[in-house]
């Protein structure tokens, strides 16, 4: 539903401030949204003055920076550090990407931070995917066959033309930056499955292996899983692995006029 | 276990950066409304055009206040726009310029268009129709 305020409990105030360290010759701030579920508090923002010279270079070194000389209670997800495992996906300078791969001189002013947007929070940066994670096991992402299976010994065979297509699909890593981007999913997530999502259904459609694609399209033939999508593009836009989801849905739509016709 | 205070909701229209994608697609959707509130005016304008002169006159005096010129111009901007962003939309479904490159070549095209012939047409009407 579209609601464009945020729920009383929702609404951010401004929470402490962190004076940068003395010496610090090149300093950055940093406002990071908090919240925490063992006060009463609502989510506010805290600010935090970093050295610069003692912190890396990515967003994430910030946050770690952070967490181990500042403010221990900051709380996120992380792990792989180079952009393939999409834990650390939040909204940093109005656009939702991967905290790791985004570096901090890319980022005049200061560097605003919050989770992934119209997500309830867990903590902190901590966003809850559970529905995200059973919208994706609704699509069954995994191979479907009917035809018998080769030896044991021998694969299902794709010639490399059929391989190319699922380039632009496979490096999807989940990380959810463009379902979160997505006005549709913002208020229609409950239903609408939304740009991840999409393009992980297209990637099994689009694999000449599988043969379970009339299933898959009769299980996205509704108002709202598949048709949500208004072509708004800021899934495109913000994905930190530069594929396009918006695209993969296109070609949807279009296999989906084509069956009928 | 004590029981949770309920989770909050994430910010969204509040720290989303805005950028030429989502606005595009909300002016289309804005001028969609528009246009279809400006419907039954045009439906009026041509019911009159086939009743009496007086009335007729009357309605034409209105349209020529500032605030209905405005509006005019206003619904004539709407039209131009969502008809050109309502190509972009179906050249979209028919699977072309879905590369980011080409939505922001083919966003500035339906602006700067849309901007011209609203201009044009107001030019027609300031200084060649008077």
């Amino acid at each position: 539903m579209v609601e464009f305020v945020l729920p009383k409990n929702s609404k951010v105030t401004e929470g402490k401030t962190y004076a940068a360290p003395a010496g610090a010759k090149r300093t950055k701030t940093f406002k990071v949204y908090r919240w925490s579920p063992d006060d009463e508090a609502n989510p506010h923002v805290d600010t935090y003055n970093i050295d610069l010279d003692a912190c890396g270079p990515m967003v994430l070194d910030a946050i770690i920076h952070i967490k181990n000389n500042i403010d221990s209670t900051l709380t996120f997800r992380r792990s792989c550090r180079e952009g393939i495992c999409g834990s650390c996906a939040m909204n940093i300078d109005g656009t939702n990407t991967l905290a790791c791969t985004k570096p901090i001189e890319e980022i005049s002013g200061d560097v605003r931070i919050y989770p992934l947007p119209h997500m309830e929070v867990v903590k902190d940066l901590v966003p809850n995917l559970n529905h995200a994670y059973a919208q994706y096991a609704s699509i069954e992402p995994w191979i479907k066959t009917k035809s018998p299976s080769p030896p044991a010994d021998r694969e299902r065979l794709q010639s490399p033309e059929e391989r190319a297509k699922l380039d632009g699909l496979y490096e999807c890593i989940l990380c959810f930056c463009c379902s979160t981007s997505c006005p549709s999913y913002w208020w229609n997530s409950d239903r609408y499955l939304g740009p991840a999502i999409l393009l992980q259904a297209y990637r099994w459609l689009a694999d000449s292996r599988d043969e379970a694609t009339g299933e898959r399209l009769d299980n996205l033939e509704d108002p709202f899983r598949l048709y949500r999508c208004h072509t708004i593009m800021n899934c495109a836009n913000t994905c930190p692995k530069g594929l396009n989801p918006s695209e993969a849905i296109a070609e949807t739509k279009i296999m989906m006029t084509k069956r009928q016709g | 276990m004590a029981a949770h205070k309920p989770r909050p909701l994430s910010p969204h229209l509040q720290v989303y950066k805005p950028q030429l994608t989502s606005a595009m697609s909300i002016f289309h959707r804005i001028t969609g409304i528009g246009l279809a509130l400006g419907l039954p005016v045009f439906v009026l304008w041509l019911l009159l055009l086939a009743g009496d002169q007086p009335t007729y006159d009357k309605f034409i005096k209105i349209a020529h206040t500032l605030p209905a010129q405005l509006a005019l111009l206003g619904w004539t901007w709407a039209f131009f726009y969502h008809l050109c962003t309502g190509i972009r939309h179906l050249l979209w479904d028919a699977g072309h310029f879905l590369k980011i490159k080409d939505v922001y070549k083919t966003g500035y095209i339906a602006l700067a268009v849309s901007t011209a012939l609203t201009v044009y047409v107001a030019y027609q009407y300031l200084w060649v129709a008077s």
